[in-house]
């Protein structure tokens, strides 16, 4: 109980920021979406990092790292420090200076302007739309999963549950509702500068948050040393064993290990003593699993990351290219300078988040039974290593702040894009008033968000990682097209069009096959390598064939 | 020196792909696996590389071609600006 009074302090504080920041509001449309052009290089970094470290950071590398172990690091989070940093620098600051050239403030406008066409517009927004529910939704899925596990046995006689770990847990439908409202009431009082605020306080939060819980469950395991002793071990007969347990509260060596698994086909001796959560190493791991009735079910795992796969993923973090709210700050910065904190702090910052995350969940894998749901992995480490609820209530908080750091903005935008690219391109800019605008905004994003919350009652089950991925990747497949239209003039309409409806196709082919979840072609090549090079070869071969761009057209985005 | 940070960028890309650590599960300072050790240099690195892009190729040019004109006069005139 008194973890959910901690939780719900903390929302109530970031009610009261979003309140504080609205009563500094102009009143204009214009401050509601991109706060009139007044954040500065910390909050462009609060904002940046916040929005694109969400559930899937925290909950997402931790649940990951207990599948695959720490390749999860390169996988995801070095690669993207350095394709982030040159995505700002290449796209980031040329679109900046576009921006200030002509006044573009969403990616839509940009694109009707290099290529000449109002139908790219009505094209691209349902694709950014429907590609960013994804996103939303792993935040949804992700607070339910957070709250559930900590606030067991809160309320049994209200919340009963099949499993008895979490019975009398707040129900994620419940928990994933009270997320979605208190977002939308800070973004609807304060706007693009309230959802500023609260994403530097909540980035701030969840970082903090991330240090303590870190250190707490370090001093659990018995120090650093001790805690990477703790990961499940292959023993000589080639069986997944764990050494470690929690004995009433306290992790304890255990007298007889637990089996969890086993590895695949004959023992291979020469992995006696071997941890697969510490290395890359590829081995399959057969073990028993909770079905739907409590009972145990065969399952299968691949440990380690396949190589192919490492290589592949480098794609994923094109994404980065093309994501609205992204595009949006790019083009509407208050100078370009804003972007030199942003370019240098932003890979370290995803480092202080991940390393803790990935050692945390490559820890788990010694105490904790492999069935447990990876999104459930860190709050399960916390109520299990962390006994004061109130610190429990202030780590969870600091999950919260991670997953709602995400959803604001991205909410914020689709408000924006929906009313200026869509409605307001259709009727004039005079046909409304600013009140009207905003109206029209707020119910467009209250539509997305009942939207997404109801498929995250369908989805509740989906692994947060696999399905941020999958949304990376149908914004990687885009980024082609914002290269294209930067950098090469012979770029042309239908070239731009072959490359969307190329990539699109390409993604949802891999996508319905793969239902969502992991999914990996021939040796371990990630469906996104197909969707870009689709989209790539697309851009280029109809470009060539049709007619270049006018010469006015090429004046306005090239310098001579 | 441009040409020079682009080549430094690609050769990290190459680098990112530390096949040679794959199997190795040796912990650096008593508790971090190498090849987490190893990444976690990777992202110093690449936050060095953009200090040495921002003090050697930051694009100026590009910047006074964008700003050319008064920048507030500019925007009041923009046929996308937000309403």
């Amino acid at each position: 109980m008194t973890v959910l009074v901690v939780i719900l302090i903390y929302l109530s504080l970031l009610l009261g920021l979003g309140m504080l920041s609205g009563s500094k509001s102009r009143g204009t449309s214009k401050d509601y979406f991109v706060a009139s052009h007044s954040i500065g290089p910390f909050l462009l970094l609060m904002s940046v990092f916040g929005t694109t470290m969400t559930a899937f950071a925290l909950v997402g590398s931790t649940g990951k790292s207990f599948e695959r172990g720490i390749g999860v690091y390169g996988l995801m989070a070095s690669i993207s420090g350095l394709v982030h940093v040159i995505c700002f620098f290449a796209i980031g600051i040329k679109l900046w200076s576009l921006g200030v050239k002509h006044g573009f403030v969403t990616q839509i406008q940009f694109f009707r302007a290099r290529f000449e066409s109002n139908r790219i517009g009505y094209l691209l927004f349902p694709i950014l739309v429907g590609l960013v529910i994804p996103y939303l939704l792993i935040g949804v899925i992700g607070a339910g999963k957070t709250i559930l596990p900590v606030t067991a046995g809160a309320f049994p006689n209200l919340f009963p549950h099949a499993n008895p770990l979490w019975n009398g847990g707040v129900p994620p439908w419940l928990s994933g509702l009270g997320i979605c409202l208190i977002v939308l009431a800070y973004i609807f009082a304060g706007g693009s500068r309230g959802a500023a605020w609260a994403n530097t306080f909540q980035t701030l939060v969840f970082m903090a948050m991330g240090i303590v819980a870190f250190t707490v469950i370090v001093k659990s395991l018995g120090g650093l040393e001790q805690a990477s002793k703790v990961p499940l071990t292959v023993n000589d007969k080639g069986l997944l064993v764990q050494n470690y347990g929690i004995v009433d509260g306290q992790v304890e060596e255990l007298t007889e290990p637990l089996v969890r698994g086993k590895v695949r086909g004959e023992a291979d001796p020469s992995l006696a003593g071997y941890q697969p959560h510490l290395g890359r190493k590829t081995l399959e791991m057969d073990y028993k699993r909770p079905g739907p009735n409590g009972e145990l079910i065969d399952a299968h795992r691949e440990l380690g990351i396949p190589p192919w796969m490492f290589l592949t993923y480098l794609f994923i973090p094109l994404s980065v290219g093309m994501f609205p709210h992204l595009f949006q700050h790019w083009l509407t910065a208050k100078s370009a300078n804003t972007f030199k904190l942003t370019l240098v702090a932003h890979p370290l910052c995803i480092m202080i988040v991940w390393v803790p995350c990935v050692l945390i969940g490559a820890w788990a894998t010694g105490l904790i039974p492999p069935g447990v749901p990876p999104a459930a992995v860190l709050s399960k480490m916390m109520s299990d290593l962390v006994h004061s609820p109130i610190l429990t209530g202030l780590l969870t908080a600091g999950v919260l702040a991670a997953i709602m750091s995400s959803l604001d903005s991205q909410f914020l935008c689709l408000g924006t894009m929906f009313t200026n690219d869509i409605v307001l391109h259709k009727t004039g800019p005079d046909r409304f008033t600013d009140k009207q605008i905003i109206l029209i905004a707020r119910a467009f994003i209250i539509g997305i968000v009942a939207i997404t919350y109801f498929l995250s009652l369908w989805a509740a089950n989906k692994n947060v990682f696999d399905l941020a991925v999958w949304c990376f990747s149908g914004f990687a497949m885009l980024t082609p097209l914002v290269f294209g239209a930067l950098y090469w003039k012979r770029t042309t309409t239908a070239g731009a069009v072959a490359s969307i409806l190329a990539g699109t196709a390409t993604w949802l082919v891999f996508f319905i096959i793969a239902g969502g979840s992991e999914y990996t072609v021939g040796p371990g090549i990630m469906p996104v390598t197909f969707c870009v090079l689709a989209s790539t070869v697309a851009l280029i071969v109809i470009s060539l064939m049709t007619k270049p761009p006018s010469e006015a057209t090429l004046a306005k985005f090239f310098r001579a | 020196m441009k040409a020079l940070l682009i080549f430094i960028a690609i050769a990290m890309l190459v680098l990112h792909q530390d096949f040679w650590l794959w199997d190795n599960t040796n912990l650096v300072l008593g508790f971090i696996p190498v090849g987490l050790a190893y990444h976690a240099c990777f992202s110093i690195a690449v936050a060095i590389l953009a200090t040495l892009a921002i003090k050697f190729a930051w694009p100026h040019d590009l910047i006074r071609w964008a700003t050319g004109q008064d920048v507030k006069a500019n925007l009041k005139d923009k046929k996308y600006d937000i309403h």
